[in-house]
């Protein structure tokens, strides 16, 4: 019974753990949207002047509309050998934000305040700055020393992830906010705006709004407006959110089914031993229901024991979560908090898995006749099983035969035993799959795709001619260029806005590379697409797709799809270059390069890069694959203990049941081998071979098990591919 | 005819005195006796078992109960012996002490050369493995093996046994070899718990009330495949029962009560079976 206890607890512990985070987290993220006027909708675009919020004001069903100023710039940071990246935004009065600020320190920025900056509180407390001390930024190409005056969280960056990266970078990445006035002036975007925030009634079909707001932005650069769905950081929340969701929903689930079966088979057992108490009881009068009920509250009382602990430990694990998640979002209430709907939950749950297990024992306690139930039990009934038709099972010893006919007796208990093993296999499994999926992708992604040693975002396109800069830096080994251009892909009527990239045939530093390993090349002419986009625009190799640009002349083409790669990260299009400049007409101009570095020098070298005003930011995915490997040794210790405790648990319980069942059943059986001169480890032998053979063989199931949960596609991080592309 | 002579002595005696003895005493009843009490006094050792102040206390909460007390006891070689008491009057504990499954309290215990009282635990199952067979009240039959199997299972361990098939021949189970025991009646399940304790050719077989889950004819039947078993193989038997009737079937009766013998009896005829009724 306390193995039963055990498996219950870990259930009620995991649904308490991940559905009180999950709840504590939806309400929290709920609240905290709800006061600080999330938006509904964003649009990014190149720029356009005040008067347009008016027309944005005037769709139907938008209630409020926030213009921004955003860019982002190359912070100096002192102590801090590679250059950090900071994402300004221009920040509207309190009243009219969106997405309002939360100040945690300071006070707001004025309109006369030219220098002065609120800085979001991670990237404030990651590297020690206080309120009142400066912070150098290269603003449009000119270096500007930044007083900071606040810091504060922002429910659009609850999760700060810098542009193409995967993790937060709390050290690297900042958001600052300056007042319109200065955002306007140091970026020449006095009475202009270039992103913009709305939220709208929730009577309103939201693809409406969507299409007047690309339709009015259109002549102002507009790159096409996303939703929330798409919003980075309420993104990776949302799939944090179902995560927990699911992990609460599927891991009780495979818990409380073992618990039934082990009910199942404990209480039949202790019935068949019971069988005289049962009887005496009934012949004093006891009814079939007074039995009935004795053992269904002894399965009861067990669950509920074993519920009452998971409810503690619950409690327990889902306030350190909570802790970690703090880590991750920024959500000003952010505390663990148990719905008494959830306790509910829990409670019935469990009780209906004891009741579903003891159902079967409980009616055998019933149907007991109290005269047969005096008599002890008939010795039980074998027949030839299905193996000995095969010639090895006469050339077994008694011994060994014993074993195979006491396994295919009780198929259905063997079968669930071989089951409840399979699924702590397959738990490891799954668990390490991912462990294991996620070092070959990033192995994959950081050691074979992109192996530039730093990657260089300029601030406008410009010619090829940067080369001549770029080269001009020691240490500068080789520069591949690219071009990113925004782009709306429309397939019938499914469409994506998003970036092609553009590159050249023979670029060996950043390669287009399939999740098997094999490098793609790249086709001269028309459009490599990502798998998952494929997927979503209905789109196979040999289609025509309509491609429009989202800048300049905004010419719209059609392009055939050449290749679709099944690659990790994000949502891509590729193109060739040249091709890619063609489509958009006009000069031939890059966005970005990538760069090879020679020896140890690349912090010196992206030090020189961000001093170079054309350019926007300096990163190195080598850092995002530090990053991630720090995140994923935290994690892995603590995930592979959980895996590993849970999946010993079942385990455990199965074969610890399993043993003490054989033994209770077989008890007199054993007894006489003992008799016979078998010698105590002989005995024990034979009492295990059973455990044994059904291990050895759920082992295998479980593999399998695991292979097909696991083997869905790879968790993929649909990465907007346009998130400001300035 | 069935005479009874007290002994007071213990009496080693020989198969072939005892073969011979038998058929003397069928054919010159008192000049059989004479003879056969004389070779008794004559022929001294040559014990399968030879216990001496042999005592069993058992705690059972905060209460002491004494199963033997200071009990002497020889078993000799081919000797068909039945041990009689009520319940709780010891010969159990006497037996399983014998059978190598308990130890005594004090007093000693040789079987054959052996000092089983000292044996410590593996030396014990080496004993029960080759030298010892026992019969159960309930058969203890393995329920998943067939007949066959069962036997085997023994046959198996043993150093020079017969076969499975002649076991099961033996006691007259020839037809019966592949069924379940759950197919078998008692009498049959108990003859193939005889032909797994014979197998292995033991010098001994120890019986606790092999009959006593079995009506009279079937018990008959099996106390006939004892008693072909000690005939024929000369496997020496002791037979525990509560049974007065049965006593008449062995060479020797001893008589237990309270943890003590009381009487030990030898029989100048064993009665054929067919004669006994209860």
């Amino acid at each position: 019974m306390f193995s039963i206890a055990a498996v219950t607890a870990t259930a009620i512990m995991t649904v308490l753990t991940m559905r009180g985070t999950y709840e504590s987290l939806y309400s929290a993220r709920e609240s905290y949207y709800q006061t600080s006027r999330f938006p509904d909708v964003w649009a990014s675009l190149e720029r356009a002047p005040e008067s347009v919020k008016r027309q944005l004001q005037q769709i139907e069903g938008v209630s409020a509309v926030d213009t921004r100023i955003t860019f982002a710039s190359t912070l100096d940071l002192e102590n801090r050998t590679s250059p950090a990246i900071g994402r300004f935004y221009s920040a509207s009065p309190p009243d009219e934000m969106l997405g309002a600020l939360h100040l945690r320190s300071g006070r707001w920025v004025k309109d006369s305040d030219r220098d002065k900056v609120i800085v979001s509180e991670k990237f404030a407390l990651a590297n020690q700055f206080a309120n009142g001390d400066t912070l150098r930024a290269i603003i449009n190409g000119r270096l500007r020393h930044l007083e900071i005056i606040a810091t504060a969280i922002s429910p659009e960056h609850s999760y700060a992830v810098p542009q193409g990266s995967l993790f937060p970078d709390d050290e690297q990445y900042g958001v600052l906010w300056m007042s319109p006035k200065a955002m306007g002036a140091a970026y020449n975007m006095e009475g202009a705006f270039n992103e913009v925030a709305l939220t709208i009634s929730s009577r309103v079909d939201i693809r409406f709004v969507q299409s007047e707001i690309d339709r009015i932005l259109k002549p102002y650069g507009g790159l096409g407006s996303y939703t929330r769905k798409t919003q980075m950081s309420n993104l990776f929340l949302e799939s944090e959110l179902n995560s927990n969701k699911q992990t609460g929903t599927i891991i009780p689930g495979i818990f409380l089914a073992v618990v039934a079966f082990l009910l199942n088979i404990v209480l039949r057992r202790l019935i068949s031993t019971q069988r005289q108490e049962i009887a005496v009881l009934k012949a004093f009068g006891y009814t079939n229901m007074d039995v009935g009920l004795f053992y269904l509250k002894f399965a009861l009382s067990a669950v509920m024991a074993g519920a009452l602990v998971g409810m503690v430990s619950g409690v327990w694990l889902g306030g350190l979560m909570i802790d970690v998640y703090r880590d991750y979002f920024d959500f000003p209430d952010l505390t663990y908090h148990l719905s008494p709907s959830l306790l509910v939950f829990a409670v019935t749950v469990s009780a209906i898995a004891a009741v579903v297990g003891a159902l079967g024992g409980v009616r055998g306690a019933i149907r007991l006749p109290p005269a047969e139930a005096m008599r002890p039990q008939s010795p039980a009934r074998f027949t030839k099983g299905l193996l000995e038709h095969f010639s090895f099972f006469k050339r077994l010893p008694s011994a060994a035969r014993m074993v195979v006919r006491n396994i295919e007796r009780r198929p259905l208990k063997t079968i669930f035993s071989a089951l409840g093993v399979a699924f702590s296999v397959a738990i490891l499994v799954i668990g390490l799959f991912l462990f294991d999926g996620m070092d070959y992708m990033m192995d994959l992604q950081f050691n074979v795709a992109q192996r530039e040693d730093l990657t260089v975002a300029f601030n406008r396109p410009l010619p090829e001619r940067i080369r001549y800069d770029l080269g001009r830096i020691e240490g500068v080994n080789r520069i591949e260029f690219n071009r990113m251009v925004p782009v709306r892909i429309t397939k019938g009527a499914l469409k994506r806005e998003m970036a092609i990239t553009g590159r050249k045939v023979g670029d060996e530093l950043n390669r287009i590379v399939h999740s098997d390993g094999t490098i793609i090349p790249l086709p001269l002419h028309g459009l490599v697409v990502s798998q998952i986009l494929a997927d979503q625009l209905h789109i196979k190799r040999g289609d025509l797709v309509q491609v429009e640009i989202l800048e300049g002349e905004r010419r719209n083409e059609s392009v055939p799809i050449v290749g679709i790669v099944d690659d990790f990260l994000g949502m891509n299009a590729y193109m060739h270059i040249e091709s890619l400049n063609d489509l958009v007409r006009g000069p031939r101009l890059v966005t970005g390069a990538n760069l090879s570095v020679m020896g140890d020098n690349q912090d010196e070298v992206a030090k020189t890069l961000s001093t170079i005003p054309m350019v926007a930011s300096v990163s190195s995915p080598r850092r995002g694959f530090e990053l991630f490997e720090k995140q994923m040794s935290e994690g892995l210790m603590v995930g592979m203990f959980f895996l590993i405790g849970f999946s010993s648990i079942i385990s455990v319980a199965v074969i610890y049941n399993g043993a003490r069942i054989s033994l209770s059943e077989r008890g007199r059986e054993l007894a006489s081998l003992r008799v016979l001169g078998f010698s105590k480890k002989e005995v024990s032998v034979l009492l295990f071979s059973e455990q044994a053979v059904i291990t050895l063989c759920s082992i295998p199931i479980g593999w399998y098990i695991g292979k097909v949960l696991a083997g869905r596609p790879f968790p993929r991080w649909p990465l907007k591919a346009i998130d400001s592309p300035m | 005819m069935n005479s009874k002579v007290k002994v007071t002595e213990r009496y080693p005696r020989i198969n072939l005195l005892r073969f011979v003895s038998y058929h003397l005493n069928n054919a010159f009843p008192i000049a059989a006796d004479s003879f056969f009490v004389r070779i008794h006094i004559q022929a001294k050792k040559n014990h399968i078992f030879e216990a001496r102040g042999l005592s069993k206390v058992y705690k059972m909460g905060e209460v002491e109960v004494v199963a033997l007390k200071d009990v002497d006891f020889d078993l000799f070689p081919g000797e068909m012996m039945v041990l009689l008491g009520a319940s709780g009057s010891g010969k159990s504990t006497l037996l399983n002490i014998l059978g190598g499954l308990d130890t005594p309290t004090s007093g000693s215990v040789m079987y054959e050369q052996t000092m089983l009282s000292e044996a410590n635990e593996s030396e014990l199952t080496q004993y029960r493995r080759k030298h010892v067979g026992f019969v159960f009240q309930f058969y203890n039959l393995i329920p998943s093996l067939t007949a066959r199997e069962n036997v085997a299972l023994v046959t198996e361990i043993s150093d020079n046994p017969m076969t499975p098939e002649e076991a099961l021949g033996l006691v007259g189970l020839s037809d019966r070899m592949d069924h379940f025991p759950a197919q078998l009646s008692g009498g049959e399940q108990q003859r193939v718990a005889i032909a797994r304790a014979v197998a292995k050719k033991p010098h001994v077989l120890l019986c606790d009330e092999p009959t006593g889950a079995l009506d009279v004819e079937t018990g008959k039947i099996v106390l006939k495949a004892l008693d072909r078993v000690n005939r024929e193989v000369g496997t020496a038997i002791a037979i525990i029962t509560h049974n007065a009737a049965i006593a008449a079937m062995g060479d020797r009766v001893v008589q237990m009560s309270s943890g003590r013998i009381v009487e030990n009896t030898i029989n100048t005829e064993r009665m054929s079976l067919d004669k006994i009724v209860w």
